[in-house]
C-alpha cells in the first residue's frame, strides 16, 4: 500500500444516497461512496452485486433514480455518453474500446485530434503521444497499430489516453482480469504513479489479493447493497469475501485426491509442436487434475487447441487412449471423448444472443436428433439437467445468454462442455472474471468431476487456483515446458521461477511421470 | 436468490413482445390487404388473388434460400443473373433435344433436370469460392452475378432466347394449370416453403445455420463444420433458383439479358421484412414467405390503382423495407432495455 492519502483531503467524486432501478427492478439501494485524490478505492462484490451499475452511475453512463452526484466539490448531473470524460472522469472499460486499425497516437488524441488549420497535425500528435508513453515508462511505438499490440499494452494505451485528458478520476473496470502476474505488476506501478500525481483511482477486481496490495480503501456491495466503506489496513481477503457473499468461505478449494500412480494414462502428448509451441510432453491419468500455469502468451491456449483438433500440428503425437490423435476439427476430439473449454465464452464459447437450450445443446445437437430432427423434449430434459447439475440461474430459459452474469454463462458453458460426456476435459480459465462464490462452486465440480475419473487439464493465470486444484502443474514460458511440479513443489514461488525463466526445466526425466 | 429455470415444457414468458415481433410481418400484409380491397374490391377477386400468389412463387422459392444464406451470415448477389442464365440454358438444350428427338415430355423433364443441375452447381460455386476461396460472399456473389448476366446476353446475342413452340405447348401447364384450385407454382412455393421451415427449425442443419450467423468463432469451436454448412446454405439457394426458374420459363418461354433484373434485391428484401437479420444468426421462414407476399401485394395494388404511379413501384418498396428494418431494430432496443442484466 501506498502512503495512504490523509482522510481530511475532501473527496473528488462523491455520491449520496443512489439509489438505480431498470423498470420496476431495482438494482441499486442507496449508495454511499467517495473518492479522494491521490486514493485507489476499490470496488467489490459478486457478479450482480450493482458493482458495474455504480460506475455506469459514476461515470454518467447511466443516471441515478434518486440521490446525488458530487464532483470537486459541486453538486453536478453527469452528462451522457462517456462525455463526461471531458471532465475529467474516465473508465477504463474491461473490453477496451479501441478502434484496433488506429495507431497508438490516432487513438490517444481519438475525438480531439490535434489540428493545424484544417489538417491533422499528425507530428504533433505522435510526439505527445511519444511523451505520455515515456512518463508511463513503457516502450510503445506511438506509430504501432493498435492490433498489433499485446492486451497489456493496450491497456497503457487506454491510461495514456486518460492522462492526456487530465483524467482526475480514472475508473478501472477489472483491469487485470486479462493480464498474467507480471504484466498486472507494471500495471499496478502505473496506478501507483497516477495516485501520486493526485489523480483518484476507482479499481474494480476480483482478484482479492490484489486489491489488498493496491488500494486504500474497499467498498463492498451486495445483492445492490452497501455492505461496507472500510480501510484496506483492517481487512484480509477472508473478512472481505465473508462480507462479499455474506457467508463463511471455508475451503474455497475440495480437497485433492490424487490418482494412484498405476492409473491408466488417457492422454499422452510426445514431442508436441504447433504455432506457437514447440516439444510439448505430458501425461495425464483417469482422475488427475493436472494444472497448466504460466504468464500470458506462454502457449498454454495454443497446446490445448493443437491438442483438441482447433489449430494444425507440426510435429509431435498426441496419444487418446492409447490410439494416435490428429483431429482435424472439433467433431472429431469431441467424439474421441476429449472436450475443450475455451476462455474465451463471450467470443467462442457461447452465442450471447441465443437462449440457454440452444447454447447448451449446440456442441452436441446430433444426441437431440429423433429421425433426424431435433427433438425440442430431449433438448429441454438437458437443459433441465444441467441447471441442476451445475447450479445454472436465469429468470427464464429464454433469457439471451448474454445477458446472464459471467458465473451463470461459466457454468452454462461447462454444461456445454460436459454435455458431450469426454474422459478428457479442457478447461481454459474456467473461473475468469467471475465472483469468489462461484468460483468455490466451479472448483467443487471440478474436484468431483476428476473423482468421477476425468482427465482434467485447467489453465489458469491464477496462480492460487493452480495450486489450490492440481495435482500436478506444468509451466510454460515461451512456448514450452519450462518445469512440471509435483506434490509439496507446487507453491507460488516455484511457479513463479519457472514462468519468469528463473529456474529451466532440465529435469526432463520427471516430464513423462 | 435460487431461482431455477423453470420446466422448460411450459413456456408462459414467452412474452407479448416476441409475439408483437414475430406477428409484425403478417399484420403489415394483413394492413396491406384491408387498404388494396378498399381502393379496389378486384383485389381480391379470385383472379387476382392466383395471379398474386403465382406472382410471389418466384421470389418466394428463391427467398426461402437467400434465408440460409443470409441467416448463416453469408449473402448471395447472383441469384437474379442465376436464373436468367439457367432459364436461358434450359432453352438452348431444350430446343437442341427438339431438333434431335422432336418435343416431347421426355425434353421437358431434360430441361429440368439440366435446371437443378446448373443451380445445385452455380451455388456450389458459390459457396466453394467463400468458404475454400476465403473471400468475402458479397465479392464472390457480385462476380459471378455479371458473369451469369453477361453470359445469358452472350448466348441470346444480346437479344431474346425463346423456347421451341412444341416443347412450349408441353411445358405449358407447369405455370398456367392449377391443382385444387391453386396454380402449381404456388404449390411448388408452398412446398419449398414447408421444406424450408422444417429445415430451418426443426433440424440440426438450421440450428447450424443460425449458429454460424451469429458467431463463427463459437461454432467452429463447438464441432461444427463451419465451411460445409455454408456450402450447403448457397447450394440450397441455388437449388432454389433452380425451381424458381423451372415454373418461370414456361410463363413466356423465353430469356434474355432482361429476365431476373434486380430479383437478387427483391428476394432479400423478402427475407428482410420479414424479420430475419441481415447481419446473421436469426432467420425465419414464414417471415420470409409473408415479405415475399407484401412486396408483391404493393406491385399489384399500384397496377390496380391510379392513386400512385405503378411507375413508384420501387419506390413504395423501398419505403417499405426501410420502415420494416426500423421497426424491427425498434423492437429490439425496448426489449433490450426491459430486461437487465441478472
Amino acid at each position: 500500500m501506498a502512503e495512504a492519502p490523509d482522510a481530511n483531503v475532501p473527496s473528488i467524486l462523491s455520491a449520496s444516497r443512489i439509489s438505480k432501478s431498470f423498470g420496476e427492478i431495482p438494482v441499486l439501494f442507496s449508495i454511499d461512496f467517495d473518492v479522494r485524490p491521490g486514493e485507489v478505492h476499490a470496488i467489490i462484490g459478486e457478479n450482480g452485486a450493482g458493482k458495474s451499475t455504480l460506475i455506469k452511475i459514476l461515470s454518467g453512463i447511466e443516471q441515478p433514480t434518486s440521490g446525488s452526484i458530487t464532483y470537486d466539490g459541486e453538486k453536478v448531473v453527469l452528462p451522457p455518453n462517456g462525455e463526461a470524460a471531458a471532465l475529467g472522469i474516465v473508465v477504463i472499460h474491461q473490453e477496451l474500446l479501441l478502434a484496433e486499425h488506429l495507431s497508438v497516437a490516432d487513438s490517444i488524441f481519438l475525438g480531439r485530434e490535434l489540428k493545424s488549420g484544417p489538417f491533422l497535425d499528425l507530428k504533433a500528435m505522435r510526439d505527445q503521444a511519444k511523451a505520455i508513453l515515456d512518463t508511463l515508462h513503457v516502450s510503445i511505438d506511438p506509430d504501432a497499430r493498435i492490433n498489433t499490440l499485446s492486451v497489456a499494452d493496450k491497456q497503457m494505451v487506454e491510461i495514456a489516453k486518460a492522462i492526456s485528458r487530465d483524467a482526475r478520476v480514472i475508473i478501472m473496470d477489472e483491469p487485470t482480469a486479462v493480464l498474467s502476474v507480471t504484466e498486472s505488476r507494471t500495471l499496478f506501478e502505473q496506478v501507483r504513479r497516477l495516485t501520486a500525481k493526485g489523480v483518484a483511482v476507482v479499481f474494480i477486481s476480483h482478484k482479492l489479493d490484489e486489491i489488498m496490495e493496491l488500494a486504500d480503501r474497499v467498498t463492498v456491495l451486495r445483492d445492490g447493497q452497501l455492505i461496507a466503506t472500510v480501510g484496506t489496513e483492517n481487512l484480509t481477503p477472508d473478512s472481505i469475501a465473508q462480507m462479499m457473499v455474506g457467508r463463511e468461505l471455508s475451503n474455497l478449494y475440495p480437497p485433492k485426491h490424487e490418482p494412484d500412480v498405476d492409473t491408466e494414462v488417457v492422454l499422452s502428448v510426445r514431442g508436441l509442436s504447433a504455432p506457437g509451441i514447440s516439444d510439448i510432453s505430458f501425461d495425464l491419468r483417469r482422475g488427475e487434475i493436472l494444472g497448466f500455469a504460466g504468464l500470458i502468451g506462454s502457449g498454454r491456449t495454443a497446446v490445448a487447441e493443437a491438442i483438441a483438433g482447433l489449430s494444425a500440428k507440426t510435429g509431435g503425437e498426441v496419444i487418446v487412449n492409447g490410439a494416435t490423435a490428429d483431429y482435424p476439427d472439433v467433431s472429431k476430439s469431441v467424439a474421441a471423448g476429449l472436450a475443450y473449454m475455451t476462455k474465451d465464452r463471450k467470443g467462442r464459447g457461447l452465442l450471447l444472443n441465443a437462449g440457454l437450450q440452444p447454447n447448451l445443446t449446440l456442441l452436441t445437437l446430433k444426441k437431440h436428433l429423433k429421425m433426424g430432427f431435433l427433438d425440442g423434449r430431449s433438448e429441454a430434459q438437458a437443459l433441465d439437467r444441467a441447471v441442476r447439475r451445475f447450479d445454472i440461474r436465469a429468470r427464464d430459459p429464454s433469457v439471451q445468454v448474454g445477458k446472464l452474469s459471467g458465473g451463470n454463462q461459466q457454468k452454462l458453458m461447462l454444461g456445454k462442455t460436459m454435455e458431450s460426456d469426454p474422459e478428457i476435459v479442457i478447461m481454459d480459465e474456467p473461473t475468469r472474471g467471475i465472483d469468489v462464490g462461484t468460483k468455490q462452486q466451479i472448483y467443487h465440480i471440478i474436484a468431483a468431476l476428476a473423482a468421477e475419473g476425468k482427465a482434467i487439464i485447467v489453465i489458469s493465470s491464477e496462480m492460487q487456483e493452480v495450486i489450490g486444484l492440481s495435482h500436478r502443474v506444468v509451466v510454460m514460458r515461451q512456448g514450452r515446458m519450462a518445469g512440471v511440479l509435483e506434490g509439496a513443489e507446487i507453491t507460488e514461488a516455484e511457479i513463479m521461477r519457472y514462468a519468469a525463466g528463473i529456474k529451466q526445466g532440465g529435469e526432463n526425466e520427471r516430464l513423462s511421470a | 436468490m435460487s431461482v431455477s429455470v423453470p420446466d422448460t415444457a411450459s413456456k408462459p414468458h414467452k412474452g407479448f413482445r416476441l409475439d408483437l415481433k414475430t406477428a409484425g410481418p403478417l399484420l403489415a400484409l394483413i394492413l396491406l390487404i384491408i387498404l388494396g380491397y378498399s381502393l379496389n374490391p378486384l383485389f381480391l377477386g379470385e383472379g387476382n388473388v392466383t395471379n398474386l400468389l403465382t406472382r410471389s412463387a418466384f421470389i418466394g422459392i428463391i427467398a426461402v434460400g437467400a434465408t440460409f444464406v443470409i441467416t448463416a451470415g453469408g449473402i448471395d448477389l447472383s441469384v437474379g443473373s442465376m436464373a436468367a442464365f439457367i432459364a436461358g440454358m434450359m432453352i438452348i438444350i431444350m430446343n437442341a433435344a427438339v431438333d434431335s428427338m422432336g418435343a416431347s415430355i421426355w425434353t421437358v423433364l431434360l430441361g429440368i433436370g439440366c435446371s437443378l443441375i446448373l443451380g445445385i452447381g452455380a451455388g456450389f460455386i458459390n459457396g466453394f469460392l467463400t468458404t475454400k476461396g476465403k473471400i468475402e460472399a458479397f465479392i464472390v456473389t457480385l462476380g459471378t452475378m455479371g458473369i451469369y448476366r453477361s453470359l445469358i446476353t452472350y448466348f441470346a446475342d444480346g437479344g431474346t432466347l425463346s423456347l421451341n413452340s412444341g416443347a412450349r405447348e408441353i411445358y405449358r401447364p407447369v405455370y398456367y394449370d392449377s391443382f385444387i384450385g391453386l396454380p402449381y407454382p404456388v404449390w411448388v412455393f408452398i412446398i419449398v416453403a414447408v421444406l424450408g421451415w422444417v429445415l430451418m427449425n426443426r433440424t440440426a442443419f438450421g440450428r447450424y445455420c443460425m449458429a454460424i450467423g451469429s458467431n463463427e468463432q463459437v461454432a467452429r469451436y463447438s464441432a461444427i463444420k463451419v465451411d460445409r454448412v455454408r456450402t450447403w446454405t448457397y447450394i440450397l439457394q441455388g437449388l432454389c433458383v433452380s425451381l424458381a426458374t423451372i415454373i418461370y420459363v414456361p410463363r413466356l418461354g423465353s430469356a434474355s439479358s432482361a429476365t431476373g433484373v434486380l430479383w437478387e434485391l427483391e428476394a432479400i428484401a423478402a427475407v428482410i421484412i420479414g424479420g430475419t437479420m441481415l447481419k446473421g444468426g436469426y432467420g425465419r421462414i414464414g417471415g420470409t414467405v409473408i415479405g415475399a407476399l407484401i412486396l408483391t401485394a404493393i406491385g399489384n395494388i399500384l397496377n390496380l390503382t391510379d392513386i400512385i404511379s405503378n411507375y413508384l413501384n420501387g419506390a413504395v418498396q423501398g419505403v417499405i423495407i426501410v420502415a420494416a428494418v426500423y421497426l424491427q431494430r425498434g423492437s429490439f432496443r425496448t426489449g433490450r432495455r426491459a430486461k437487465k442484466p441478472e
